[in-house]
């Protein structure tokens, strides 16, 4: 019976560390803010789960003390339980400080002025420059946009 | 020998949060990934408490979940209000 919690717990582990690093590598190489986060509920709660429940079989498999059992439960529940917090808050005040998540259909508007008239954009090459550039902070950096692009075209 | 590979990818893991908090182009990046590293943190001190064989770091691991929230809710709330003594709640227009 012991050696099937282990075995159980090495799947666990392994499938859990496999999820963690995929959400970090998401992290790393998301376009925007809101598809990072996207990544890092998967490293939130796929990875941190699947870790943490493995480690809790694996603890049951080597006879510690029952605590620490209980001790994993509350950290997976804390974990659970704050991720999206973090996460709906993060959004939240990103959209209030005026950064637009890339959207493939350009006249849906998300956010505080999502009732306003739609911002009229070019269609032709419109996602590939928002793509490569990200989101900036404010209107006013928007309004300097231009410079970079001269720069770019004279290298 | 499988709890120790799983602390190298948690370490990976930590590695790319590492690089997008330094590379971030805006803060709310770098929040983010302050806040995978801290849920990187929790892992990587209950796996090191398994690999030791001292699982009482799990304690150190729950202080830092509850860390985690509590830094990443005040850093949020210092750069939407500009003050952590903002009372909240609906904002003047255009502010």
């Amino acid at each position: 019976m012991l050696w099937f919690a282990e075995m159980i717990s090495y799947v666990l582990i392994v499938l859990g560390s496999f999820f963690y690093v995929v959400g970090a590598i998401g992290i790393y190489r998301m376009p925007d803010v809101f598809t990072r986060m996207h990544a890092a509920g998967i490293s939130d709660t796929a990875g941190a789960g699947l870790l943490l429940t493995g480690m809790m079989l694996f603890a049951v498999s080597t006879n510690v003390s029952i605590f620490v059992i209980v001790k994993l439960a509350i950290i997976l529940g804390v974990i659970l339980f704050t991720s999206p917090i973090a996460t709906h808050a993060l959004a939240q005040a990103a959209l209030h400080a005026g950064l637009e998540p890339i959207l493939a259909n350009k006249k849906v508007m998300i956010g505080p002025g999502a009732h306003a008239e739609p911002v009229k954009t070019p269609r032709k090459a419109a996602p590939k420059k928002s793509a490569k550039k990200r989101a900036k902070p404010s209107s006013a950096k928007r309004a300097s946009k231009p410079s970079p692009r001269k720069r770019r075209t004279r290298s | 020998m499988i709890l120790a590979a799983a602390t190298i990818a948690v370490l990976l893991a930590l590695t790319f949060g590492v690089i997008r908090a330094l590379r971030g182009p805006t803060v709310f990046d770098r929040v983010l990934a302050a806040n995978a590293i801290g849920t990187g943190a929790i892992m990587l001190l209950a796996l090191l408490g398994f690999l030791t064989g001292r699982p009482e770091f799990l304690d150190i691991g729950i202080l830092y979940a509850l860390l985690n929230i509590i830094g990443t809710l005040a850093v949020l709330k210092f750069f939407r209000h500009g003050d952590l003594s903002h009372p909240g709640g609906e904002e003047p227009e255009g502010s």
